[in-house]
């Protein structure tokens, strides 16, 4: 058992530190740590696009479709580094993320070839249909409808919390494509692109006064007919797959933009003398702690051979970040005091630590609520029996 | 990345999980509590037959030559079994003198301590005055203090080992709320110490073994509150159902599971921090202090309310490690004391 990384790990880790270092201070200064998801879209897009340019995009990827076969280690470092460098939160984290390794997982050769290296080359941006308003945390009950028809899927319905759904390209949706089935059943996966008529976005304004998702109504909106991921009628088995992918390693690279939140914290409170106050020191010393352990128990999860074990500790990860963030955005506040209710300047906009506070209350939302991963834990994790459940 | 055990670590986890679960047995365990907290059979084949006495020490010593995660591993399965054994004062003494003691006090004590022949203890923040090698003072809550043979003390950068069973010394043995590690006081009126040669590096030393050992204890208890509590929960039926597809008896398991992987990578981290003497290791060791020693009790106590009426009673195991998890979270400095310290370490020092 060891603490740290390799000699090559490390060397690695110089050269992608050394990279994005030069970028952020460089061409791309001005987007260099900015708080909010949706501010500086068109320049994101261009930061998207050098990434791609110089393979830096989607590491974790093969090279033959545009990454460069980086191990965990890697994939770790390179999300530590980016974060320390304030590189500014990917706008195309569902395609490189999600998307990618599900296409990777699903796909046929061809359908690979189609999107794999647009997404790399960060010039297609995606995202997530899921959700629906009656199909959130019981997704198996999504209603949204799509039937064959001349050669074409024909997809009828509504999506909603798709995030960022007014920058992307493509979509993939989650809909029944078999007639009279419920639950998991009949359900198909299909790639979808946005910009055609039958697909309308709507924002929806959210807490901290952002507009990062959306409504998004499908009618009559279409796609090829092998524009679809696995089987059409298992399209369960591929979103399961794709929500595994969302809890792996991805997730790893929030840690250092944590660090970076809490160090915020910590500046904010010796700045305004709360950093003596025994009551605040106690709180910052449970956010360290916290923090700290959750890096050790990510890199315990992604060493380990123990597969049982890891699953266990890896059901865990979700619940533990997000109530340590919403915690933290707490602690911000309190830090702050009155001044964290003010915005800085004339309109609805708020700086990292108040733009913390309100936003973190999504994080034991999305995802799976708190609530929701408690059930997982409880019944994946720990083997107790299920609570019994309605008919759909 | 290799934050995952050695094939051999994972061997010593599972030979140290079957010894306790088989010998470390609640029936042997309340026997030895109704003498003065010690398992003397189950020390002696601890030492003996399994070579664990040594686990920490130097081989050159009779030590197994290994670090602080294999001992980290020894003291968690104890702790999963509440076994009534005097590690504790053990791995603080033996760390104090492999770190800090000359050649010739580690050639004196460790092939002792190794071999399980004396039982030890360690003073907590004592006030002592020392004159011509010769300690006096008073030393409250000395885990197994009355069993012991040795004493570690310290003042500023001096350590000492003082014998219990010298002239100078007496020892009052108390009734503890926690039975397995009862406590006593000693009274040292100008008893011979001995000296340790360098004094930061055996308090260090000391100090580094009794929280990770206190932590990895946590950890194993936790864990078995929770494994207890959920085999009791798909066996116990209320209402037509097993009472663990409730909800709300559920989210309390997933909770005490969500702290536990927390715990588990505490311990671990700060026994690899110390074993490679990473910079880490400070902030490390108090991190996994304060929380494991939390975690174990939110566990416990959780084990008895998710038992009902049952779990309230002397019969029941679950008050062992309820009383064992209390006790834990003050022994070597309190949740406060240690979080405060990591706040030093980040905020620097309080004004």
């Amino acid at each position: 058992m060891k603490l740290g990384f390799s000699p090559a790990d490390e060397a690695f880790r110089a050269e992608c530190a050394a990279w994005l270092q030069a970028e952020m201070t460089g061409e791309f200064a001005d987007i260099r740590g900015i708080p909010n998801l949706c501010d500086a879209i068109p320049r994101r897009k261009e930061w998207e696009q050098r990434l791609g340019e110089a393979g830096w995009g989607c590491i974790g990827w093969p090279r033959k479709w545009g990454g460069r076969d980086a191990t965990i280690a890697q994939q770790v470092i390179f999300a530590e580094e980016y974060a320390r460098a304030g590189a500014p939160n990917r706008i195309n984290h569902i395609g490189v993320e999600l998307a990618g390794p599900t296409i990777l997982a699903f796909g046929s050769e061809e359908q690979k070839a189609r999107y794999l290296p647009e997404i790399a080359a960060g010039r297609q941006i995606w995202c997530q249909g899921y959700s629906e308003p009656n199909a959130g945390s019981d997704l198996a009950n999504v209603k949204t409808k799509a039937r064959l028809e001349g050669g074409e899927w024909v997809v009828n319905g509504q999506k909603v919390w798709t995030s960022l759904a007014h920058y992307s390209d493509m979509i993939f949706v989650v809909a029944r494509s078999e007639e009279g089935s419920a639950g998991p059943k009949g359900l198909s996966f299909l790639l979808m692109d946005m910009d055609q008529p039958g697909i309308e976005v709507r924002p929806i304004r959210q807490i901290n006064g952002e507009a990062e998702f959306n409504e998004t109504f499908l009618t009559d909106a279409r796609c090829a007919a092998d524009a679809m991921l696995g089987a059409a009628g298992e399209g369960w088995k591929v979103a399961m797959a794709l929500l595994a992918f969302e809890r792996g390693v991805s997730t790893l690279g929030q840690q250092m933009q944590f660090r970076n939140e809490l160090d915020a914290v910590i500046d904010a409170a010796r700045a305004n003398g709360k950093a003596a106050d025994p009551v605040i020191r106690q709180k910052i010393a449970r956010a360290e702690i916290g923090l700290r352990l959750m890096r050790y128990g990510a890199l315990r999860m992604l060493s380990g051979t123990d597969l049982a074990a890891i699953d266990g500790a890896a059901l865990t990860y979700k619940i533990q970040w997000a109530t340590w963030r919403r915690n933290l955005g707490e602690l911000g506040m309190e830090v702050l005091g009155q001044a964290g209710e003010v915005a800085s300047g004339d309109h609805y906009s708020w700086p990292t630590l108040p733009n913390l506070f309100l936003f973190s209350r999504s994080d034991t939302i999305y995802g799976g609520t708190n609530q929701i991963q408690r059930n997982l834990i409880a019944e994946r994790g720990l083997g107790l029996p299920r609570e019994p459940r309605g008919q759909a | 990345m290799e934050f995952a055990f050695t094939d051999e670590q994972a061997m010593i986890a599972e030979t140290v999980r079957g010894f306790f679960a088989e010998n470390a047995t609640s029936e042997r365990t309340r026997k030895a509590m109704a003498a003065d907290g010690i398992d003397r059979e189950l020390w002696s084949s601890f030492a003996n037959e399994l070579g664990l006495a040594g686990i920490g020490l130097p081989e050159e010593h009779g030590g197994a030559g290994l670090g602080m995660v294999e001992m980290a591993l020894v003291a968690e399965a104890a702790g999963a079994q509440v076994a009534a054994l005097p590690l504790l004062g053990h791995v603080m003494i033996g760390q104090a003198i492999a770190r800090g003691g000359s050649e010739a006090q580690k050639a004196e004590w460790l092939p002792r301590l190794a071999a399980g022949e004396l039982i030890a203890t360690a003073a907590w923040a004592p006030k002592l005055s020392v004159a011509d090698g010769r300690i006096s003072g008073t030393f409250p809550f000395l885990p197994h203090g009355a069993s012991a043979d040795l004493l570690l003390v310290h003042s500023g950068s001096e350590a000492w080992i003082v014998d219990l069973k010298g002239a100078g010394v007496s020892v009052q043995a108390h009734v503890t709320m926690d039975q397995t590690r009862p406590f006593a006081t000693a009274t040292l009126d100008g008893a011979q110490g001995e000296q340790l040669a360098d004094g930061d590096a055996a308090i260090a030393g000391a100090l580094a073994a009794g929280w990770i050992c206190l932590a990895a204890e946590a950890l194993g208890g936790a864990q078995a509150t929770l494994d207890r509590t959920v085999a009791y929960s798909k066996e116990r039926v209320q209402f037509g159902r097993q009472i663990g597809s409730f909800q709300a008896y559920k989210h309390r398991l997933a909770d005490m599971m969500i702290e536990i992987e927390q715990a588990r990578s505490a311990v671990y981290w700060a026994a690899c921090a110390v074993d490679e003497g990473s910079d880490e290791a400070q902030v490390a060791l108090h991190s996994a202090k304060a929380f494991c020693a939390d975690t174990y009790f939110m566990c416990a106590g959780n084990m008895i309310q998710l038992h009902g009426g049952i779990g309230f009673t002397w019969e029941h195991d679950a008050h062992l490690f309820f009383k064992r998890a209390r006790s834990i979270q003050t022994l070597l400095g309190d949740g406060q004391w240690h979080r405060e310290q990591v706040a030093s370490a980040v905020l620097g020092a309080a004004a």
